[in-house]
């Protein structure tokens, strides 16, 4: 990357003879297919559908045949904000989530990365474990945790106790929520802290070692000096806590199935979208999970289309 | 490459400071981040050594029994027995033709909005990576109802839902936007007077993109051809929802099943998911590098 960044840009006179040129008949068809394909596809079955989405929410519709779609107004968002009462719990979980990861999760990411960045002992080692678990899937996390904590498994086992009265970190409602919070941070941490390392990597050291020679502490020296420099990263660590935050679905189906056990917006949503239990109130709830995370979206746009924006 | 020189110079610097306080402090937060490390480590681990046990030796003498017995054994029988081939055969029919049309659509995407000035060119890119945030469950009603109806039209009802292909194209859509914004903002740093002395040589758009930008993109090609090859690899929802016979989905989304079919031999299923896990350990192990500028390409641009 460095190659190509180091050389030198007369651009002006590069731009005006982009601008003054005309295209061939074979040029215009290739610069036509090379845009149109991907636009097509990305906006068909991507854009076309969310909009169509946020319609179908204020429908009522079987989802057979297109011409049995009744207006319904806000009738389904009604259900969903007076009359479904897991819909409440399963926002406080997100939010409890939420605030996890925001004052626990990535912090403790950060701080990794910042000690890690500074070189102390052994840090290729400590990066290394703590990357480890970013590679694997929801999938494969939820079975290698479930096997600490099975009634059979090693966390009971080492308490002593036996199956017959074991903890059930799943099922126990005064568990089981911490018990998952613990498996995403598992993921979360490394995660977070992959993504910051990579920011102070693009900090100048210099900035640092000139604060700590004026006598500033560590943490004066994060806080005053690194912290701002990193705005950057800091929007899109701030911008995936809050998504991740928000659409835990994996982990949570590969532990309870589509039952429920800890009832979450992403599985709410699952549950209302997919197979036999379809309907429009699903497309609202997907709409409200939508615009929950809207308020991510556009800081991280407006953050990443800053400079072409002018 | 200037990041070790960095590194040489911060090391050179940090020299000269020796603070005692600070050298007790890094101690203590060495010590700390190293137990937590090991900790870290810990669950997969626990797996692995169960999964070289028999099951039934647990069920004998508890978890925490000595071993009188470990090998391979569960392995065999997790390949056999939960036809692990199969699934990988499913992952490997989607996620190969997802990952190069991601690469070949998100490049040329790219390179049309950075290397001509339309209008369009940044309303496009915006579109691209905003599309890549929406959340997958807004999209699914529509897609499935979409799926279905162009299956019927075909005369095939199975030819995009419930088919390698459908889920092949929804991650394309959606990942192309990622993919259209990192090597956008890598075509960004390549200086325009490469591009400008080839269309002076009178190259057509074609050869433009294939000869003179395709082989400078190989870096972040590479990249992000690992990225996006460990996500679709780990894609739980899309093959979960857009699939509707179990032995066609991919080995990720069939653990589903798996769990709760071979739950009385829990080691069994250590084994399989460990061997579901090697794809993305030879990523960890082999691919680090190119995996972690993937990520943070998008991330900090460049």
């Amino acid at each position: 990357m460095s190659s190509a960044t180091a050389v030198e840009k007369p651009q002006a006179k590069a731009k005006k003879a982009n601008r003054r040129r005309t295209f061939s008949k074979r040029d215009r068809f290739t610069l036509g297919v090379f845009i149109g394909v991907p636009t097509f596809l990305h906006v068909a079955l991507v854009w076309f559908p969310a909009v169509a989405t946020i319609y179908l929410s204020f429908t009522y519709w079987t989802g057979i045949h297109i011409g049995d779609i009744q207006w319904a107004g806000l009738a389904n968002y009604e259900n969903i904000f007076f009359n479904t009462p897991i819909f409440w719990d399963a926002l406080r979980v997100n939010v409890i989530w939420l605030v996890w990861f925001g004052a626990i999760a990535t912090p403790l990411g950060i701080l990794l990365a910042y000690q890690i960045d500074r070189e102390i002992r052994g840090s290729k080692f400590y990066q290394a474990a703590y990357y480890l678990p970013v590679v694997l899937s929801l999938a494969v996390i939820g079975i290698i945790w479930n096997f600490l904590l099975r009634p059979d498994g090693f966390v009971n086992g080492v308490l002593g106790l036996e199956i017959s009265e074991a903890v059930s970190f799943f099922g126990d409602d005064r568990y089981n929520i911490w018990v998952i919070l613990t498996m995403a941070s598992w993921r979360h941490i490394g995660y977070i802290m992959l993504l910051y390392l990579a920011g102070l990597k693009a900090v100048d050291a210099t900035l640092r070692e000139a604060a700590s020679i004026d006598g500033a502490t560590e943490w004066q020296t994060f806080r005053k000096v690194v912290f701002p420099a990193m705005a950057p990263v800091n929007i899109i660590v701030i911008v995936i806590t809050i998504i991740e935050s928000l659409r835990a679905f994996d982990m949570i189906y590969i532990i309870y199935g589509s039952s429920g056990g800890l009832p979450i917006l992403g599985v709410l949503v699952f549950q209302n979208i997919a197979g036999e239990g379809a309907s429009m109130k699903g497309a609202a709830y997907a709409v409200i999970l939508f615009l929950l995370s809207i308020v991510p979206i556009i800081t991280y746009l407006r953050q990443q289309f800053k400079e072409d924006m002018k | 490459m200037s990041v070790n020189e960095v590194n040489v110079n911060k090391e050179d610097l940090r020299l000269k400071r020796h603070k005692d306080t600070q050298k007790v402090k890094d101690r203590i937060i060495t010590i700390f981040i190293g137990v937590f490390a090991i900790a870290w480590l810990f669950p997969i681990a626990w797996t692995f050594y169960s999964s070289l046990r028999p099951y039934k030796e647990i069920r004998a003498g508890g978890v925490l029994s000595f071993p009188k017995e470990l090998n391979l054994d569960n392995y065999v029988n997790a390949i056999s027995r939960m036809e692990l081939p199969t699934y990988f055969t499913n992952t490997v029919l989607i996620t190969l033709p997802a990952v190069f049309l991601i690469l070949l659509l998100g490049s040329l995407m790219a390179f049309v909005v950075t290397r001509y000035s339309f209008r369009a060119n940044v309303a496009l890119l915006l579109l691209f990576t905003a599309g890549n945030l929406l959340p997958p469950q807004l999209v699914f009603i529509p897609v499935f109802k979409m799926y279905l109806a162009i299956g019927d039209a075909v005369g095939d009802r199975r030819f995009l839902y419930d088919s390698p292909l459908g889920v092949i194209l929804i991650h394309v859509a959606f990942q192309m936007g990622f993919a259209t914004f990192v090597l956008s903002s890598y075509m960004k740093t390549i200086p325009k007077e490469i591009s400008e002395s080839a269309l002076v040589d009178g190259a057509s758009v074609f050869t433009h993109y294939f000869r003179v930008m395709l082989p400078l993109l190989r870096p972040p090609l590479a990249s992000l051809g690992v990225l996006m090859t460990t996500w679709i690899y780990n894609d739980f929802f899309w093959a979960l929802v857009l699939m509707s016979t179990d032995s066609k989905r991919p080995i990720t989304s069939a653990l589903g099943r798996l769990q709760g079919e071979f739950v009385t031999d829990y080691n069994l299923l250590a084994a399989g998911a460990m061997i579901a896990a090697i794809p993305t350990l030879v990523v960890f192990f082999v691919l680090r590098k190119q995996f972690v500028s993937g990520l943070t390409l998008g991330a900090t641009k460049g």
